[in-house]
């Protein structure tokens, strides 16, 4: 099945990493940076790492941020991408994109902060984790998180239950990094692009 | 729960693995990309790959490496060796790497790292350090062991931290090479000084050195080589063992 995946391009990109990832599928993708380039687009990957506030600054720039509001294909963001997806972050306290309920929260620091390395997923819910084993381990690097709410269809715990993926209407959200986690994260890579 | 990280380290020269490997069936055991798939299917959490290479044209085989391993495995792995700018860390992690670590650099110039968190995030800038216990105390080390630098490993862990290292890379040269186990103490110092993960490396000569790192200090993952490349002890093995004591791995 020949699909045009875009990623979107920006300053808080792994865009290498994804564009790996899907290349291992046997799936191209291209790099979009304007509205004008979402037009033929089956999909959309949002991926980020960093810091929330510039690369939300550099998406109202450009106009993305109302571009991927406005997108009706399956939206898939990672890390970064999925707490942009979210409404008010604590980081760089600011508005996201709004397109999943809930807020973005700073692990309180009883644990070692990033939340860095290997961890279960669980209460998978259908269809981006068909045929993903619960408590499948993925590769998380984050700060922030999405508490659990109506969104949420993975869980996850570092100093109690946060939201690992999210999805509402045709938005997905995942907090760790399908692309860096082993087989389990190609299986999901592979539901989205199936979606 | 989060689990405890197992990273076996490739030495790379020239676009050449440099230590042995006794894979049975990996047919160019010198091929980092070969070599990186390999440890990825066997269960390594993550992978390191250091550049001891010191010329230019190495620099950019090495890049080359970054590129292919980066295509080939879907697990995180940290670049090294020689790293002292910004752009240096830009085509390295536009090649597909996820981390990069600073060491000699860093010692040169503390602002380094600060400036590194800044551009990259500091998830991704691990700062390495090399120590080694000299009249009771844990002296750190620069130019891969070479020269003693008159800090204190302690301090300048605490240091790296506050100028913003996501993670530390702790190598104990006392430990190194002696298959002995991790100096477990200055790993259970530094653990507790620094709230950022932790990679205790140097020593491990068996599985029950791994139990003795994570259940006796707060490291998150322990780095080895030698261990692994000559094929002495699996990843797996290394992983079941600790399972069976109760340790949380993948």
């Amino acid at each position: 099945m020949t699909q045009q995946i875009g990623i979107v391009a920006y300053k808080a990109g792994n865009i290498a990493s994804v564009v790996n990832a899907l290349a291992r599928l046997g799936q191209n993708a291209r790099l979009v940076s304007g509205p004008a380039e979402l037009t033929h687009l089956d999909k959309l990957i949002f991926p980020g790492v960093g810091h929330a506030r510039p690369a939300m600054e550099q998406l109202q720039s450009t106009g993305m941020d109302e571009a991927i509001r406005a997108f009706h294909r399956p939206v898939l963001g990672i890390c970064l991408g999925m707490q942009l997806m979210a409404g008010y972050s604590e980081e760089g306290a600011m508005q996201g994109l709004g397109l999943f309920p809930g807020s973005i929260k700073l692990f309180n620091g009883r644990s070692k902060v990033p939340h860095m390395g290997w961890n279960r997923i669980y209460n998978l819910k259908t269809p981006l984790f068909d045929g993903v084993e619960e408590g499948s381990h993925v590769y998380f690097v984050h700060s922030y998180y999405m508490p659990e709410n109506g969104s949420t269809i993975a869980h996850c715990d570092y100093e109690g239950p946060f939201a690992a993926a999210a999805a509402h209407k045709n938005f997905y959200g995942l907090q760790f990094h399908p692309e860096k986690s082993g087989a389990a994260g190609m299986r999901i890579l592979q539901r989205f692009l199936e979606l | 729960m989060l689990t405890k990280r197992i990273i076996p380290c490739l030495d790379i020269k020239n676009g050449r693995t440099v230590k042995g490997v006794t894979f049975g069936n990996l047919q160019d055991a010198g091929d980092p990309v070969a070599l990186a798939g390999q440890y990825s299917s066997r269960g390594a959490d993550e992978l390191c790959l250091l550049d001891i290479t010191a010329t230019l044209e190495g620099r950019n085989t090495f890049l080359r490496v970054v590129e292919e391993v980066a295509a080939a495995v879907s697990i995180p792995f940290t670049v090294g060796g020689g790293i002292s700018s910004e752009q240096q860390v830009e085509r390295l992690l536009s090649a597909g790497a996820d981390k990069v670590s600073v060491n000699s650099s860093a010692l040169v110039e503390p602002g380094l790292i600060t400036r590194l968190a800044d551009s990259f995030g500091r998830q991704c800038v691990v700062v390495a350090i090399d120590a080694r216990l000299e009249g009771g105390q844990w002296q750190v080390l620069s130019h891969a062991g070479t020269r003693p630098t008159g800090r204190l490993a302690t301090s300048w862990a605490r240091e790296a931290w506050e100028r913003g290292a996501g993670e530390i890379l702790l190598t104990s040269f006392t430990a190194d090479g002696t298959r002995k186990g991790f100096s477990l103490d200055i790993t259970g110092e530094i653990a507790r000084l620094v709230p950022i993960p932790l990679i205790a490396s140097g020593g491990a000569g068996e599985p029950r050195h791994f139990l003795d790192v994570f259940t006796r200090t707060g490291a998150d993952a322990a780095l080895a080589a030698g261990i692994f490349h000559y094929g002495v002890h699996s990843i797996e093995e290394v992983k079941s063992f600790l399972k069976d004591h109760g340790v949380p791995v993948r």
